[in-house]
């Protein structure tokens, strides 16, 4: 069998999951980048021949449009906040698992996984009741040290801060079994070498077990930050982007003006201008990892 | 290759099994798809049996959508042609599926029907389905708004009766708001993540809300600014709780005296029965809108679902006498007792349930006056994207009224771009 035989064995043993890919994922994708440039609304739905080819139209008006913004500032709020708390947690987790002095690891790996194999919806809705000013558990628990109930959800300035709580709990446990499988790789005899030479605790962490994590956290911090960046069913169940929008996020927002008042040219024009502000996220990341390393 | 013909066979035998399941469907049978939302569609299923019972051939499928979902899944359906035959549809989005052409204009069906005509339904509440003469949808149950009160309260404040009009509402919110010095007390809840009252107060002004064949926003026009001022001097003078989120309740905060007047709909009698027991059950009443001039009542919106059949349906006359069975004021009164939803046939309201009903008596009344908002698709957009932004900037103070109303103006402009550019064409061709 020479080289091109091989290939193109190669592509036809790809054939099956490019073609998958091809159909379910770039030719959507050049559609909507097509309607990008279009007003393809609900007329159109209804008569493809009022649909018009409008340029950069969608796109000046979406920097022309304060509730876009409004997403974003939230959208970063969100990711800027609960992605590094997110992976706190979990490094911190983890940390907790892998000594030995814990007993009874299983449990409490399971129970901390849990939350991430349960439904988002399922999980909002439980936590839509832990938040209730009048019968949830969390204003219960503050009454009793004497504090006025807060409407959670319900209050500009508690709502977001409630829905970064809340997934932080639903998905730490992710991050922390991919950390713990990374502190799992660390040879022992590193620490055993330290503890010769008279580290302490601390000086093991910082010299040690951070950087042999550097690519597992490298990993984790770029998975969490663009799912966190696409987060939209916390607040689509639990409060629909209000109060006020506080709690809109743009992939909400590109939901809205599509699927509700059915802009689809709009919805896909914030879209791109989402994605390639995700990637330029990702990029930067990249890049400030690579120079510490 | 053995692998090739064992595919063969696989696919011949399950195309064989599909084929026996479909024709396992008796062919002289017809079955109706028919969606409903929420609550509706588990309590209609108690009403399908009689109707097979009285038209044997005809088999009526009763699929649930939630409310939430809806639209989205109606319109999803549409764009894949899976629509059902028939479904419910809220009146304001009667144009939407009309703009689309999905649904069918239902004329031919009520010039030969005996049942079903203009005359038998409250005439704002049939008109909510007509577009460019065409009626696209028989009303099936409906809804409006007018004031929940308490009864105690006003008496305390010197109205006997509630207000008939605007001047009398205002001056009786001052009254009550007094009558409360000390405690954070307010007359009125006019909350601004609800559109209706601003849009009612604006159509009782007189104000169109669009102009140029619904093309343009008319909000800065005198009469809704005129309305507009007044709903928001509730919020200026005091009189309405600024925020949303103080009242986390409703009805707990009417029970409260929190406010004693809150605009809302039928939906939320049985909630206000639930809340306000013991002493307070004979406290509270439902009167019609007060009026701007000496029309009383005043104008209210005219809510509700409708009753639509899709284009693409095969079994259109089945559909409508499943309609017909629907419209009967006995099968309207049954759909009441189980669902609470109000009657669309007139003749409905003369039995004794409805007129022995002291809260019910207003709804009659305010039938007599009620309006569609505009009926274009972008409406729903325009009332609660838009409206509420700009009532709650103003009620806050953050805008005065001339500017939040011109820039409300100028969003709505945007958004009816599209709508100007078909409007011109039409008329080019």
């Amino acid at each position: 069998m020479n080289y091109k035989q091989s290939q193109t064995a190669a592509y036809f043993f790809l054939a099956p999951a490019m073609s998958a890919i091809f159909v379910f994922f770039f030719i959507p994708v050049i559609a909507a980048f097509i309607m990008s440039f279009t007003d393809f609304d609900i007329y159109a739905l209804g008569d493809l021949g009022s649909v018009r080819f409008i340029w950069f139209n969608n796109y000046i008006k979406l920097f022309d449009d304060p509730l876009f913004f409004t997403a974003l500032k939230n959208t970063f709020y969100f990711v800027l906040i609960a992605a590094p708390l997110s992976i706190g947690v979990s490094l911190g987790a983890a940390l907790l698992l892998n000594s030995k002095l814990v007993k009874y690891k299983a449990i409490f790996r399971l129970s901390y996984f849990i939350p991430v194999v349960t439904t988002l919806v399922a999980v909002a809705i439980v936590w839509r009741f832990i938040y209730h000013p009048k019968f949830g558990i969390i204003n219960y628990i503050l009454s009793l040290i004497g504090i006025a109930p807060i409407d959670w959800l319900g209050d500009t300035a508690t709502a977001m801060p409630a829905i970064i709580l809340m997934s932080v709990w639903k998905s730490f446990g992710y991050n922390m079994i991919i950390f713990i499988a990374g502190l799992q790789n660390i040879p022992e005899d590193l620490y055993e070498a330290a503890s010769i030479e008279g580290a302490s605790g601390w000086q093991k962490f910082k010299s040690i077990t951070l950087p042999m994590l550097a690519p597992t956290t490298i990993f984790i911090s770029l998975i969490t930050m663009i799912g966190y960046f696409q987060f939209f069913a916390e607040p689509y169940i639990m409060t629909q982007g209000g109060p006020l929008n506080s709690t809109l996020s743009v992939v909400q927002y590109m939901y809205q003006e599509g699927f509700r008042w059915w802009n689809m040219g709009y919805s896909a024009s914030i879209a791109f201008v989402f994605f390639f502000i995700i990637m330029i996220g990702t990029l930067i990341q990249l890049k400030i990892q690579k120079s510490t390393e | 290759m053995k692998l090739v013909p064992k595919i063969i066979q696989i696919v011949l035998l399950i195309s064989l099994l599909i084929s026996i399941s479909c024709s396992k469907e008796n062919k002289s049978e017809k079955v109706i798809k028919f969606w409903a939302m929420g609550a509706e569609a588990e309590y209609v299923t108690k009403l399908v049996p009689e109707f097979e019972k009285q038209n044997p051939g005809i088999k009526v499928k009763v699929q649930q959508v939630p409310w939430t979902a809806a639209q989205e899944k109606l319109v999803t359906a549409f764009a894949s042609d899976n629509t059902p035959d028939a479904c419910q549809l809220g009146n304001t989005w009667v144009p939407q599926f009309a703009a689309l052409n999905a649904i069918l204009p239902l004329d031919v069906f009520i010039k030969t029907s005996n049942q079903i005509n203009k005359e038998k339904y409250f005439t704002g509440i049939w008109e909510t389905n007509v577009l460019d003469n065409k009626t696209y949808g028989i009303p099936w149950y409906m809804d409006t708004r007018l004031m929940f009160y308490r009864k105690d309260v006003f008496e305390k404040a010197g109205y006997k009766n509630p207000p008939q009009t605007w001047v009398e509402l205002l001056d009786l919110s001052k009254k009550i708001k007094t009558m409360y010095p000390k405690e954070e007390k307010y007359a009125i809840y006019l909350p601004t993540n609800e559109w209706a009252p601003f849009v009612m107060f604006g159509m009782e002004a007189g104000s169109s809300l669009l102009k140029d064949e619904d093309t343009r926003g008319n909000f800065s026009g005198r009469e809704f600014k005129e309305a507009f001022k007044y709903s928001i001097d509730f919020h200026r003078f005091n009189l309405a709780p600024i925020g949303i989120s103080q009242v986390t309740n409703v009805y707990q905060a009417f029970a409260d005296e929190y406010f004693s007047i809150y605009i809302s709909g039928p939906w939320n009698i049985p909630e206000f029965k639930k809340w306000m027991t013991g002493n307070l059950a004979d406290k509270w009443m439902t009167a019609p809108m007060p009026s701007y001039s000496s029309n009383y009542p005043g104008v209210s919106l005219a809510g509700g679902s409708s009753l639509v059949i899709f284009k693409n349906s095969k079994h259109k006359k089945e559909v409508w006498k499943f309609f017909e069975y629907l419209s009967q004021a006995h099968t309207q009164i049954e759909f009441y007792k189980l669902l609470n939803n109000l009657p669309s046939v007139k003749e409905a309201w003369d039995n004794p349930i409805f007129r022995d009903d002291p809260y019910m008596q207003a709804f009659y009344t305010q039938f007599t006056n009620v309006r569609a908002t505009p009926k274009i698709p972008e409406w729903e957009q325009i009332a609660f994207a838009k409206v509420q932004q700009y009532a709650e900037l103003a009620a806050r103070n953050s805008m005065d009224i001339d500017e939040a109303l011109k820039n409300l103006d100028k969003d709505v402009d945007r958004i009816l771009e599209k709508r100007r550019w078909i409007v011109e064409q039409k008329k080019i061709k």
